[in-house]
C-alpha cells in the first residue's frame, strides 16, 4: 500500500467515526425530548397546575400500570387480559386484510377488467370511515369477536389495496419489454416483474395498514366490548379512575411502536 | 414465398400508422446469419417503433417481418433485447438476471446454469454473479444486461441505443466487449444508434432510416478491419458519408 492509500484510508475512517459521533449525538436529542416531556408532565401534576382529580403524574401511571398488571378491579380483567383480547382481534383483522388486501391490490392494478370490475364497489366503501361500520355490525354481529374483526379489517384493508396498486401500476415498462420479447405470457411477467417491484409499496401498505387496524381497534372495543384495551379505558371513566386511563393510552402507544419497530425490521 | 437459408432476418414492405401517423412506410431490408447491422436515422424518425415491430410489442399496420423465413413470433423464436434504461431485476442477483430469460423459457436447469457461468465468464462477471445490481456500477449493470441477452444464444439481438447514457470510456469498453461476444457466439446483431461513429466502428452494415414517415433510404456496407481504428482516413470518410446522408434528406 503507497502513502496515498494508506492517507485515504485514514481519512474515510476519520469521516466514518465523525459520522457515529454524529447520529449518536442526535440519538441522544431524541432522549432529550422524551425526559423533558416526562419531566413537564411530572411537574404540573406536583406543582399543582393540573388538578389531579382529572389527571396524574407519570410516577402514578407507573405504580398504576404495574398495579393492573395482577389486579382485576375495577374492570374485570388484568391489564395482560387486556392487552392479549386487543392484539388477537387487531393480528386477526390485519392478516385479513394483507391476505386479501394484497392480491386484490395486485391483481386490480395489472388487469384492467379486474380494475374496472372491482374499483366502483371499492370507491363507494373507502370514504365510509371504518369506525362508521360500528353500529351496523353490532346489531348484525353482536358485540364478539367478529364485528371488531371485520372493522379493524376494513380499515387496514383500504390501504393495504391501494399501496399494492400504485406498487404494481409503478412497474418500468422496460423491465416488462424485456419478459414480453422473451415470449413471456402476461401471467408469468405479472409474477415475475410486477410483483416483486410492486413489494417496496405492498410493504408501505402493510404498515400503513397495521398502525390503522391497531388505532381503529382501540375505537371498536370503546363501543362494543366487555375486554380489551378500548375497554379498559372507558372503563377508567366510568368509574373515574384517571390513571386507568392513561394507563390504557400508554400501553396502546407503546405497543403501537413495536408492532411498527416490528414490522421496519422484518422489511430489512 | 421462396426461402432463403442465407437470410436469418427478412423484412419485406413494412408499414407502420399510428392513426393518420405514418411512422415507416414500405421498409425492406434482409439481415443475413451473423451480421453486425447498425440502424441510423435522424432523431424522431421512429427508431424505437421499428425496433418495438421486430419484437412483436407492437402489430404492423401491413408487411411481414420472417425470422428463418417464418413470421417473427416471440414464443417461438429467441430475441432479445437491450433498452436504452438499465433494465437489470434490482431484486435478482446477477446470476440470477443473467439465468431470467433462459428461465422463462424453461430451460433445463443445469443448461441454465452452464450457460451462465460460460456468459459470466466471457463478460467478466465471474465475481459478482452473487452481488445485486444495486451494488454495481452502471456499466457493469448493462453489461449485466448484455450478458442476459447474448445467454439466450439469440437468434436476433436488438440493442436500442443501449450505451446512449454513458459516458465516452465506458462506451468504447462497451463496444468492445459486445464485439468480442458477437463474434465469440457468432449471434446476429441489430444495433439502433444515433452516434455515427459507434454505428461505423461496429457494424457489417449501415441501414440509414429517412425522415418520417422512415423507410431504409441506403444500405451502406463497412468492410473495415476489426479491430477498427477511429482515426483511418477510411473510416472517417465513411462517418462523414453517412452524417451526410442523415443530414440532408
Amino acid at each position: 500500500m503507497n502513502t496515498n492509500q494508506e492517507k485515504l484510508t485514514k481519512a474515510i475512517a476519520r469521516e466514518r467515526k465523525h459520522i457515529k459521533n454524529k447520529s449518536r449525538n442526535l440519538l441522544f436529542t431524541s432522549i432529550i425530548s422524551i425526559v423533558v416531556l416526562l419531566a413537564l408532565w411530572e411537574l404540573s401534576v406536583q406543582l399543582g397546575w393540573i388538578t389531579t382529580r382529572f389527571f396524574c403524574a407519570p410516577s402514578e401511571v407507573l405504580n398504576a400500570l404495574i398495579e393492573k398488571l395482577t389486579n382485576r378491579a375495577p374492570d374485570g380483567a388484568t391489564l395482560p387480559v387486556h392487552i392479549l383480547s386487543s392484539m388477537k382481534i387487531s393480528m386477526i383483522g390485519f392478516l385479513m386484510a394483507v391476505l386479501i388486501g394484497t392480491p386484490l391490490g395486485l391483481l386490480m392494478g395489472w388487469y384492467k377488467p379486474v380494475d374496472k370490475f372491482i374499483r366502483p364497489a371499492f370507491n363507494l366503501i373507502r370514504p365510509i370511515p371504518a369506525v362508521g361500520w360500528i353500529p351496523l355490525m353490532i346489531v348484525l354481529l353482536g358485540i364478539g369477536l367478529a364485528p371488531k374483526v371485520f372493522i379493524v379489517f376494513l380499515s387496514a384493508f383500504v390501504a393495504v389495496v391501494l399501496n399494492s396498486y400504485a406498487g404494481i401500476k409503478l412497474t418500468n415498462r422496460a423491465m416488462i419489454n424485456v419478459s414480453k420479447t422473451c415470449g413471456a405470457s402476461n401471467f408469468t411477467i405479472f409474477r415475475r416483474v410486477g410483483i416483486p417491484s410492486a413489494m417496496p409499496m405492498v410493504f408501505t401498505g402493510w404498515k400503513v395498514g397495521l398502525g390503522l387496524s391497531w388505532s381503529t381497534l382501540v375505537a371498536a372495543e370503546m363501543l362494543a366490548s366487555n375486554d380489551g384495551l378500548g375497554y379498559m379505558i372507558l372503563a377508567g371513566r366510568q368509574f373515574m379512575r384517571v390513571n386507568l386511563i392513561m394507563v390504557g393510552m400508554l400501553t396502546i402507544g407503546v405497543i403501537g411502536l413495536i408492532l411498527f419497530a416490528l414490522l421496519n425490521w422484518l422489511e430489512k | 414465398m421462396a426461402e432463403n437459408n442465407e437470410y436469418k432476418v427478412e423484412v419485406r414492405h413494412l408499414y407502420k400508422n399510428f392513426g393518420s401517423l405514418e411512422v415507416l412506410k414500405d421498409c425492406n431490408f434482409n439481415v443475413k446469419r451473423g451480421e453486425f447491422i447498425c440502424v441510423v436515422g435522424p432523431t424522431g424518425c421512429g427508431k424505437t417503433t421499428f425496433l418495438n415491430l421486430l419484437t412483436c410489442l407492437l402489430e404492423p399496420t401491413s408487411g411481414e417481418i420472417l425470422i428463418d423465413g417464418k413470421p417473427a413470433n416471440p414464443k417461438k423464436h429467441n430475441l432479445a433485447f437491450v433498452f436504452q434504461e438499465p433494465t437489470a431485476y434490482p431484486w435478482l442477483t446477477v446470476r440470477k438476471n443473467l439465468g431470467y430469460c433462459l428461465s422463462l423459457k424453461h430451460l433445463p436447469k443445469q443448461e441454465i446454469a452452464a450457460r451462465v457461468e460460460n456468459i459470466a465468464r466471457l463478460m467478466g462477471l465471474s465475481a459478482d454473479l452473487d452481488r445485486y445490481p444495486s451494488e454495481l456500477s452502471t456499466s457493469t449493470e448493462q453489461k449485466v444486461v448484455i450478458g442476459r441477452a447474448f445467454a439466450m444464444n439469440p437468434d436476433l439481438l436488438l440493442m436500442d441505443e443501449p450505451y446512449g447514457q454513458m459516458d465516452i470510456k465506458t462506451r468504447f469498453y462497451l463496444e468492445d466487449e459486445v464485439v468480442r461476444i458477437w463474434k465469440e457466439l457468432h449471434s446476429t446483431v441489430l444495433f439502433i444508434t444515433h452516434n455515427i461513429e459507434e454505428a461505423v466502428y461496429l457494424a457489417d452494415r449501415i441501414l440509414i432510416l429517412s425522415q418520417k414517415p422512415a423507410s431504409v433510404k441506403e444500405d451502406v456496407v463497412v468492410d473495415l478491419p476489426r479491430p477498427r481504428d477511429i482515426n483511418s482516413p477510411e473510416f472517417v470518410r465513411l462517418r462523414s458519408y453517412v452524417t451526410d446522408q442523415i443530414k440532408w434528406w
